[in-house]
Formats: structure tokens, C-alpha cells, sequence
């Protein structure tokens, strides 16, 4: 289980309140509502059209809601409204407390660009200015993430499916972000080379504190990961609670339909 | 038929005071790429037409104007904005660095040290220094307004990560009072501590790109880099061969097919000057009296 | 011994004397004069009269002579005089509708109200060299007739009666016109600007963009709606005068596209426009022109933006023939001090690599 370990951990981290978006007649999703507390993960399933990528889109205010609010509390204990974050605001957050894992790594790197500097660059950005300290932090993630550090100068381009999906996380990791976003991470890697990736998230996200929220239509993906899971059908949440509680345990038909279809191993 | 009749330095006098308010509010904030609109002239664009814009918004009767081009005042298309500029302003023009009040250079900053009073007017081909990295307009924009300058430092450790150095030798970005990244035009990065705390003023003009940028005097002028691989000035490793000076930008010139190679000052007017002092190199016409001292 | 290189300025002066011997060729041949151009090479004229932005047939004819027939110097030339014009102000905006029509097809119906009308065309033409036109061809006179008093409706203003075709958009009238000759550019544009660079645009590039966009690189179903050309009158409201004067009429060659439908959730669907309009003849331009217009409405039309000619940026930066071959030949101006600085790297660079080759293994990646 995750330490929060600091003082407000009593606190929400993040807050989403009668979150909703439509496309004109098409409503995508509608009515979420739940508290993210710091140091927690929560996993949002569903099949495909269940509205959940939308839903993250949503949370880390890539898109605007068309009803409801989505609140952050920042470093400094305030309690923000994404929609009323300036731009510059919302950059500064998305390169420094937040992270955000695609399911493409490809869509969260710079695949011509060595790893080293993938990982360095948010440090760059914030004003790190030492070529060596830059290197030597790019080079100490790369080995947390199980990266052969021998690999710092290739470019993502030269690197496994699960290789460049670790790049990815260890760039987003390296400001130390209080919140990762993530879509869908392990998919389109092979089912061994998932559940390594799978186990080493689930640590680091236990050493660092980190809270999470994961968009992914793999069951075996939340129960190994969160805390909480949310079950999203049709654009709604129709269930939610403890992971264990509700995997075991499933309320709704759907849900129970969901766990009842998952192949064995 | 129309037949046109040109104001004093070719531009009509709205469209001189239209890029003097953009020259205003480039002074007033160093390094900031001020858009404006920039008119068709009678060269093409990409042979200097910002420059020659500035240049003629800000020209008066009692200018003395030079023109350099790879630092000689001799190369064709310095003489051929040389020669506009007498057509059609009439000012005075010389080819001494001291004397004259308005420069306009085309990839080189003099080597003489310049004087209060004086302008200095650049020939920018690209004005933004991301766009290499980034082409969209729209996002370089955001970059500079938001500080973000994070990618051009990815730019800078790839190149030691490959090669060893920052593998940039001329258009050496720069960042100007502390606040935005600027590219300072394809002068060699040897230049570009001339930049800082210069006593002239320094405007940039880009015709084509439509951008007017510029460093008031005596305005902090920093080159990008990193605390471990600091910036460094290119040397050469033999001073002129015409007039003995250690410190100047070189030429190098093939004198023959077989390889043989001379290094002469790129700025024709400092190294007549010198060679006019007395100042010997190793190749120079003159009868040799003493050894180069630079 | 080495002597600096000095002369450039009669070096200039001695070129540009060839340039004009080379220009007039062979002086027993008869000189080529401005009429000759207007009236026999009309649709030269024509191109340079657009993509230069200034109607004047002699001018234009002028520049083409200069520019020895080079098609985008002779428009460089006339951009170059259009710059020094003092503006009076803006015209009334003219009205196609009541173009006195010399052309006009639909590609849209079989047959309009009107007529189709095939006018002077090359279309249907075989393209089969005529040696008759070398020399002293005299072809025979057309027959005349009243022109008729049916009205030449716009085939876009027929769909537009059944809603069938979204509607024109109607411009503010308090607010002024984009010029970009005045202001410059920036992203996102308008479609006053947009228009307006595509109609300044070199023809080849529209035409290769909007090849691509039927090739499927950003597919918008496009069909003629209506091609006509002909003159128009130009009125300018002059302050004191209190009404619009006629300054006389020019003639113009107008394009409307009809494309794929679309609809949203307010409104049903229906076809979506392309627009392409330019001075004298020039359908090549004007169907382009109408493509990539299209094309360039994919993000306001909500679709995907895949293909370069839906990238406004792409597009637009780079339409302009006089900046773009500036910049091109701009690589013949000595860059003699900045391939210095670039050998010098490489040299030093070189060296190290020499010298690392020749050391012993496990050096440093850096420092």
C-alpha cells in the first residue's frame, strides 16, 4: 500500500465535481464525481466508448468541460479550478507537479532525441544549466526504471516497445510530480514485458508517494496498481469503491461481466 | 504611364513612421521579435531587405552610412545597397568603421570597438532561434512569451552528447537581458561578446520574415550554455597575414590548386587600417620593417 | 602575392550592362513592344497582374519584357512599384453577379439558366503544335450579336435558395478589410487574409496543393459550381461626392467550388464553398486557388488536419513566390564567413574524432 506520508494527506489532491463534456448531441461523458486523495491510485475502466479517455482528457485539462469543474490543490495548498488556470499556469504544471504516460510512447517523447536529454528536459526547463548534474540525474532515473544507463545517448527510436514505455515514465518522473496521469500504459506490450512494467510501477509509485490515475479496460492492470476503481459504461461511472472490494465482489451486471470475462492466465 | 517619383531614402513616410513604432517597441523590450509589415522592395527578399528597411526609417541627411557584407565593404551586395542608398538618400557613405553613424552588416559585427551614437543594423535571414527545432510560428510564440526555452537546451546537450561541444558555430543563440532568447543573425559565435554592453545601438531587421528585433546600448548579452561547457571563443591558430592582427576574424583564402591557404581579417576596413599604422603580417605587399606586434 | 579583391562595384556595373545586351538578343530581330505583349501573350499578362496585386495591363506587359519573360521576376517588379503607390482608399466591393460574362460553365447541372457558355478556352483543344502560327496567320473574325438580357444567376446562388449550400459569409461591415501588405501576418488568419494571400500565391504551388487534395491528401469532394469570367465595373465612394463613382471595369476570372457536405448539431448538412478569384483570365489559378480555400477551412469545418494543404501555416508562409525565390537565390550571396566558422568546427571536430580513434578505448561519451 502507498505512504502518503505528508501532513495533508487528509486533504484532496484532486477533486472532479459533475464532470461532464458533450459533442453536440453526443455526450462522451457526464456527471463524475469523486476526491483523489495524495499517494492514492485510482483506476478508471471500462470497454472502449465508455467515455474513461475522455474522463482523463477532462481531469488533466486537456479538454474543457461542457459541464462540472475539475479543482487541483497546488503546491502551495491552494485549491485551483483548472478551467480558471491560466495558460502559462497550466504548462508550468503539466511539465512540473503532473505527468502524463500515453499509451503511445512515441506521443510522450522525442524519439529523435537522445534518452538523456528526453529525461534532462524537464530539469532544462525548469533551469537546471549543468551539463554533468543533468546527466548524472537522467542517467540515476534510467537505472530506476531499468534502463541500461550504457543506452543514455540513443534516441527512443533505437529502443524496445517496453524500453521507450520506461523512457517515458522516467521523464515524467524526474521533477517529481505529486500526480501521474496515465492512458491505457502497459498497452500494445507483450504480457511479459507488461507485468515487469506493471511491477515496476507499481514500486516506484510507492516510493515516490506518487498519486495516479489510470485510464485502462485491463482488469488485471487496476487490481495490480490502485487503490480504487472507478467502472465507466456508457459515458457514466456506474460503480465504484476499494479495487479489491469491487473486482471481488462486482455490484452492477456490467461490472460483474467485466470480471466474469477476464481469460484466465 | 505611371511613372514613380521615391521619397528620401525610397520608403514613403508612412511606412517609415510604421516600422520606427516597431523599432520603438523592439527598444523597449531587447530581444523581442516585433512583427511588422514589411514591404515589398526593389531587392529581393532574403538579400537584406529588413536591414535596408530599418535603415531607411531611420536615415537623415546628415548620416554617414556603411555597408558591409562578410565584413568588406567591397563584397557585391554590400556595394549594391551601398549604391541604393546614394540613389536614393544621397547621404554621405564610408567605408571607415569610426566615422560612419549608421552600419548596416550583413554577417559580421565590426572589430573596432563601436561608439555611442552610432547604430548598428543587421541582416537577419531567420529571426526566430527555435525555429529549426520548432517550425510552427504559432508555438514559438508561446514558447517566448511563456520563458519556455527548455527545447533549446535539449539543442545544446544533444551536441555534447554527440560531439563533445555545442556544435554551433555561427547564429549562436543568445539570451538578452536575462529575458528572451534571441538569434543574433549568422554572424560567426566570435561575435557575439561584442554584443553585450556595446555602447551602439543594435537593430535587427528581417525583410521576409517580417520581424524587427533590437539590443539598446549597453544591454546584458549572454550566450546560451551550460556552467560545465561554458562558452568559448573560436581562436585561429595564426594572426592576419596582411596586417598582423591576433584578434580578429580570419578569411580563409586557397591561394592555390595545391592546397596552399592564406588568413586574412575578414573586416577589410580594420585590416587597412592597421596595415596603414604600420602593422606588418607575414604576406604583406609592403617591405617588411618589423615583426607583427598585434 | 596575395592582393584583396577589389572591383566589385564595376564588376556590378559591367553585369548589369550584359544583362541588358542579352536582354535586347539579336538586334536585327525587330524589339519585342508592349502591345505585343498585352495583346498576344494576354495570358502572361494576366498572371502578373495577380500574383504582382495591381491591374495594369501596360505595367505588367512592361515587366515581363524587363524580366526577358522570367514570369515571377516580372512579378517581382510590380510588386516592387505597387509598394511605392499612395492609397486613396478601398472600392466598393465589385459584384461578380453582374459580371457582363464572356465564360461561364457549371460542371454541377447539365444545364443552367444562362446557358453554358465555353467562351475562349483551350479546353477541348488537341494539343497539336501549329506551325501555321508561326508566322502571319490571320484567323477569321468572330460573328457578333446582342448579348442576351436572360439572367446569369450563380449556380452557388441556386443551391443556396433550397439551403442546399452553406451561405457566403457575410463580412462586418464595420469592420476594415485585413490588408497584409499593411499588417503582418499571424495565425490563426482570417479568411479577408487568407483570401488574400491565395489570391497573391504563386499559381504552380496552389495547383500542386490542390492536386494533392483531389489525390487524397485531405479529400474534399470538390465540383466546379461555377467558372466564369468576364468584366466587372469598379465603383469607389468617394467622401464628398456622396455616392459611388464608376471608374471604369476590369475584367476577372471568378471560381466557386462545391464540396463535401457537412453539418453540425444546430444546422443540417449541406455542400461547403471554395472561392477563387482573380484579375484577367487565369482558371488554373482560380480552381486552385478555390482548393486549397476549402482545404484551408478543414480546422474551422472540424476536420482532422492531415495533409499540407489543410496547414494554414504551411501554406500560407510559404504561397508567396517573391519571398520564396529571394530566399532561394539568396544562397548565391557570399556565406564565405559563416562556412569559416562551420569549417572550423568540423576541422576541430575531425580532429578529436582522429585523435579518439587512435587513444585507448572507454573515453568519456563527454567532457
Amino acid at each position: 500500500m502507498a505512504e502518503t506520508g505528508n501532513g495533508d494527506s487528509d486533504q484532496p489532491l484532486l477533486t472532479a465535481e459533475g464532470l461532464g463534456k458533450s459533442y453536440g448531441h453526443l455526450t462522451a461523458c457526464r456527471d463524475v464525481s469523486f476526491a483523489l486523495y495524495p499517494g492514492e491510485v485510482l483506476a478508471i475502466v471500462g470497454e472502449s466508448g465508455s467515455g474513461k479517455s475522455t474522463l482523463l482528457q477532462l481531469l488533466s485539462a486537456q479538454l474543457t468541460p461542457s459541464a462540472g469543474s475539475v479543482s487541483y490543490r497546488m503546491r502551495d495548498g491552494v485549491m485551483r479550478d483548472l478551467a480558471a488556470l491560466g495558460e502559462a499556469e497550466r504548462r508550468f504544471l503539466f511539465r512540473t507537479d503532473w505527468g502524463y504516460v500515453h499509451q503511445d510512447p512515441a506521443m510522450g517523447l522525442r524519439m529523435a532525441v537522445s534518452a538523456g536529454a528526453n529525461v534532462g528536459e524537464r530539469l532544462m526547463a525548469v533551469g537546471w544549466n549543468h551539463y554533468g548534474r543533468i546527466r548524472d540525474t537522467a542517467s540515476s532515473w534510467l537505472e530506476r526504471v531499468e534502463i541500461d544507463t550504457g543506452r543514455i545517448d540513443d534516441a527512443p527510436r533505437t529502443y524496445s516497445g517496453g524500453m521507450r514505455q520506461r523512457l517515458q515514465i522516467a521523464r515524467n518522473l524526474v521533477t517529481e510530480p505529486r500526480l501521474v496521469f496515465m492512458d491505457e500504459p502497459t498497452g500494445g506490450l507483450d504480457v511479459s514485458v507488461q507485468a515487469r512494467l506493471l511491477d515496476l510501477m507499481r514500486n516506484l509509485v510507492s516510493e515516490l508517494g506518487l498519486a495516479a490515475i489510470v485510464v485502462t479496460h485491463d482488469l488485471a492492470v487496476a487490481r495490480l496498481l490502485s487503490h480504487r476503481v472507478m467502472v465507466m459504461k456508457g459515458g457514466r461511472v456506474i460503480e465504484t469503491g476499494l479495487t479489491d472490494q469491487v473486482l471481488d465482489d462486482p455490484c452492477e451486471p456490467y461490472t460483474q461481466l467485466l470480471v466474469s470475462s477476464i481469460l484466465p492466465a | 504611364m505611371n511613372a514613380p517619383t521615391y521619397n528620401f531614402a525610397y520608403l514613403d513616410e508612412q511606412t517609415k513612421r510604421m516600422i520606427r513604432r516597431a523599432i520603438l517597441k523592439a527598444i523597449a523590450i531587447p530581444g523581442y521579435q516585433v512583427p511588422f509589415a514589411s514591404r515589398e522592395m526593389p531587392m529581393p527578399y532574403g538579400w537584406g531587405t529588413g536591414g535596408v528597411q530599418v535603415t531607411a526609417a531611420i536615415l537623415g541627411r546628415d548620416d554617414v552610412l556603411k555597408v558591409i557584407d562578410q565584413g568588406s565593404d567591397d563584397t557585391t551586395n554590400a556595394i549594391s545597397i551601398r549604391k541604393f542608398f546614394g540613389k536614393t538618400a544621397g547621404v554621405a557613405t564610408t567605408t571607415n568603421t569610426t566615422d560612419a553613424t549608421v552600419i548596416q552588416t550583413r554577417h559580421r559585427i565590426p572589430e573596432g570597438l563601436l561608439h555611442a551614437g552610432q547604430v548598428l543594423v543587421y541582416q537577419v535571414p531567420i529571426p526566430e532561434p527555435l525555429r529549426f527545432l520548432e517550425p510552427r510560428e504559432t508555438e514559438t510564440r508561446r514558447m517566448h512569451a511563456l520563458g519556455e526555452y527548455g527545447l533549446m537546451h535539449v539543442k545544446l546537450y544533444e551536441d555534447i552528447a554527440r560531439f563533445g561541444h555545442i556544435a554551433t558555430a555561427y547564429a549562436y543563440p543568445v539570451k538578452v537581458n536575462a529575458r528572451y532568447v534571441m538569434d543574433p543573425s549568422p554572424t560567426p559565435k566570435f561575435d557575439n561578446p561584442k554584443m553585450d554592453n556595446c555602447a551602439a545601438l543594435q537593430l535587427f531587421g528581417a525583410g521576409r520574415e517580417k520581424r524587427i528585433y533590437a539590443i539598446p546600448p549597453h544591454t546584458s548579452v549572454v550566450s546560451l550554455d551550460f556552467e560545465d561547457h561554458p562558452f568559448t571563443r573560436y581562436r585561429f591558430d595564426a594572426p592576419c597575414a596582411l596586417c598582423g592582427a591576433g584578434d580578429s576574424y580570419l578569411d580563409e583564402i586557397v591561394t592555390d590548386d595545391k592546397g596552399s591557404r592564406m588568413f586574412v581579417c575578414s573586416d577589410t576596413d580594420y585590416c587597412e587600417t592597421r596595415q596603414s599604422q604600420g602593422h606588418r603580417g607575414s604576406e604583406s605587399a609592403a617591405p617588411h620593417k618589423e615583426r607583427a606586434h598585434g | 602575392m596575395y592582393v584583396a579583391v577589389k572591383g566589385g562595384e564595376r564588376a556590378i556595373e559591367n553585369a548589369h550592362r550584359l544583362l541588358a545586351h542579352e536582354r535586347r538578343g539579336d538586334r536585327d530581330i525587330p524589339e519585342v513592344s508592349l502591345a505585343q505583349i498585352s495583346e498576344q501573350l494576354s495570358l502572361g499578362v494576366d498572371r502578373v497582374m495577380t500574383e504582382g496585386s495591381l491591374y495594369d495591363r501596360e505595367l505588367a506587359a512592361l515587366a515581363i519584357k524587363q524580366a526577358r519573360g522570367d514570369m515571377i521576376e516580372a512579378v517581382f517588379l510590380v510588386r516592387a512599384f505597387r509598394a511605392t503607390l499612395p492609397r486613396f482608399g478601398a472600392t466598393e466591393p465589385v459584384d461578380t453577379g453582374r459580371m457582363q460574362v464572356r465564360r461561364r460553365i457549371s460542371s454541377t447541372f447539365k444545364d443552367i439558366p444562362g446557358g453554358q457558355i465555353l467562351g475562349p478556352t483551350f479546353d477541348y483543344t488537341h494539343r497539336l503544335l501549329d506551325p501555321q502560327l508561326a508566322e502571319g496567320f490571320v484567323p477569321e473574325l468572330p460573328a457578333t450579336s446582342d448579348a442576351p438580357a436572360a439572367a446569369m444567376p450563380r449556380v452557388t446562388d441556386i443551391l443556396g435558395r433550397d439551403g442546399l449550400i452553406e451561405s457566403s459569409p457575410r463580412a462586418d461591415g464595420d469592420v476594415p478589410v485585413g490588408d497584409l501588405t499593411r499588417e503582418p501576418l499571424s495565425f490563426p488568419a482570417d479568411r479577408d487574409l487568407r483570401l488574400q494571400n491565395l489570391a497573391r500565391a504563386d499559381e504552380g504551388f496552389l495547383l500542386a496543393l490542390g492536386y494533392s487534395s483531389q489525390r487524397g491528401y485531405g479529400r474534399t469532394h470538390p465540383f466546379a459550381g461555377e467558372i466564369r469570367l468576364g468584366e466587372v465595373e469598379v465603383e469607389f465612394s468617394a467622401e464628398d461626392v456622396g455616392f459611388a463613382v464608376p471608374l471604369g471595369s476590369i475584367t476577372l476570372t471568378e471560381c466557386q467550388m462545391v464540396n463535401q457536405f457537412k453539418g453540425s448539431a444546430t444546422e443540417g448538412p449541406c455542400f461547403t464553398r471554395g472561392y477563387g478569384l482573380a484579375f484577367g483570365h487565369c482558371e488554373r489559378k482560380t480552381m486552385s486557388m478555390a482548393l486549397v480555400d476549402r482545404s484551408l477551412r478543414a480546422r474551422e469545418l472540424g476536420e482532422e488536419v492531415l495533409a499540407p494543404s489543410q496547414d494554414e501555416e504551411f501554406v500560407m508562409s510559404h504561397s508567396d513566390n517573391v519571398q520564396a525565390t529571394g530566399f532561394v537565390e539568396h544562397l548565391k550571396l557570399p556565406h564565405y564567413v559563416d562556412f569559416q566558422s562551420e569549417l572550423g568546427l568540423l576541422r576541430k571536430l575531425r580532429q578529436e574524432f582522429a585523435e579518439a580513434d587512435s587513444s585507448p578505448p572507454l573515453r568519456e561519451a563527454a567532457e
